[in-house]
């Protein structure tokens, strides 16, 4: 076969730019990761709390992150805000908004249902224990809902990698941005470039989320019981 | 913020269009990817040797990697290896490679559901195999898989908002030309947000009523 494109992976610097590039898409995901699990955490506690409004208004919240797609966000915070608010932000800045927004909400839910899903006696018997409110959250709760929300926040953290790789259509310079320079550069010399090229990042995102859902699914076998 | 509804009620019609594109690219991914769960889960169920192997490694491929670039991958890498395919096609076989996966996942987690004693007195009552399968498990397993199967029903829906980045002339493609080419940008956004409100909320309430009855035939309170 007379050039099959495949070499295009390893010419020049290739290779490095294209893991450079999901370097990036692994940065946006792990800082909003990061902001959206301190903000879930917040959210989920004031959900588990009898006041109305403020649960009506957080589920509100989730909901229309649920339902509305996450690439349609990008385009509202990107396109909308800048007019709006008179400010302009880069791609990036907006991929982190949304992503910790949306991991925000997510993360919420999750910790609400590991709080609510925790035995009503497992309170009962640490006050009988005599422990401060603080103790009880410190050695029976929070042990217990950390097990739980492993599995969920594990999964949403691979679907928020993976979601990462809208962000080239903002404009931002990541993996597959790189890959459509590497292959519009290439375009006459090797025309079956971009068959490698995205194949080749299709493989890279596997290799990355991959490990992660088998972690969530080892820890799901292991704190079923 | 004053609005321009002159333009909305002039934009109207190609967001029509744009979201009955959506639909059927949708209502086409849905419909195969249950096809392809359904047949994938009962292979697994059934524990073909060899093939089993390969429907856990597309399972897996499927549900690890991102819906743009299993598209960019299909559109623009198959048709340099001589493949070609509309947009329309590879949209949708895109989308019902992606689907497929989770669907087979949802099917699978349901058929597991079904309590082993059901899988016992069927084979104490002397069905086969296949009877077993066709009578007892998968109905009770498609009962049991209907939350998931609608949870990715409206994944799928959503995530044709990304068939844009191939061309398709979808309602966020629509939305992005009308920002560049007229730069009323409050207007086509509120339009974008409201078409897929339009296509996604029915759905979702839908699905919390199916689930609701579901769960009535289930455990009958």
């Amino acid at each position: 076969m007379q050039n099959s494109g495949i070499n295009v992976l390893f010419e020049g610097s290739n290779f490095e730019r294209l893991l450079g590039g999901l370097l990036v898409t692994m940065e946006i995901a792990f800082i909003s990761i990061v902001i959206g699990t301190v903000l879930g955490i917040v959210m989920g506690l004031l959900r588990t709390l009898k006041s109305g409004p403020i649960r009506f208004v957080l589920r509100l919240y989730l909901e229309t992150f649920r339902i509305i797609p996450i690439l349609v966000w990008l385009y509202v915070v990107y396109f909308g805000f800048t007019p709006l608010l008179n400010v302009n932000i880069s791609g990036e800045l907006t991929a982190i908004i949304v992503f910790s927004l949306w991991g925000a909400a997510e993360i919420g839910d999750i910790v609400r249902g590991a709080l609510e899903s925790l035995p009503k006696h497992q309170v009962e018997s640490g006050q009988a224990l005599g422990l401060t409110y603080r103790q009880l959250y410190r050695h029976v709760l929070i042990p217990q809902a950390v097990r739980r929300m492993l599995p969920g926040s594990i999964n949403l953290a691979t679907r928020m990698i993976k979601t990462t790789s809208l962000v080239v259509l903002i404009g931002v310079v990541e993996v597959v941005k790189v890959g459509q320079q590497i292959i519009e550069l290439g375009v006459i010399k090797a025309p079956a470039a971009s068959f490698w090229v995205y194949g080749f990042i299709f493989i890279l995102y596997f290799l990355v989320c991959y490990p992660l859902s088998r972690l969530s699914k080892r820890f799901e076998r292991k704190w079923q019981n | 913020m004053n609005l321009d509804w002159e333009f909305i009620v002039e934009s109207l019609p190609l967001y029509g269009e744009a979201m009955w594109l959506t639909l059927k690219i949708a209502f086409w991914a849905i419909l195969f990817s249950l096809i392809v769960g359904l047949l994938c889960s009962i292979v697994l169920y059934y524990k073909v040797k060899g093939i089993s192997g390969i429907i856990v490694a597309y399972t897996e491929l499927s549900r690890n990697t991102p819906l743009l670039v299993q598209l960019y991958f299909l559109y623009y890498g198959f048709t340099k290896m001589g493949l070609h395919m509309s947009e329309m096609t590879c949209a949708i076989v895109g989308m019902t490679f992606l689907g497929g996966g989770y669907m087979t996942e949802a099917f699978r987690g349901g058929i597991e559901a079904v309590s082993k004693t059901q899988m016992e007195s069927g084979v104490s009552l002397g069905l086969s195999k296949v009877q077993l399968a066709r009578y007892v498990i998968l109905p009770q397993a498609f009962a049991i898989s209907v939350p998931s199967l609608g949870a990715n029903a409206i994944f799928l829906l959503k995530e044709t908002s990304i068939v844009g980045a191939i061309a398709l002339l979808d309602v966020m493609n629509v939305a992005k030309d009308l920002i560049g080419m007229y730069y009323k940008t409050a207007e086509s956004l509120i339009l974008l947000v409201l078409a897929y409100l339009v296509l996604l909320l029915p759905l979702s309430i839908l699905l919390t009523w199916v689930e609701r009855k579901v769960r009535y035939a289930e455990f009958g309170d």
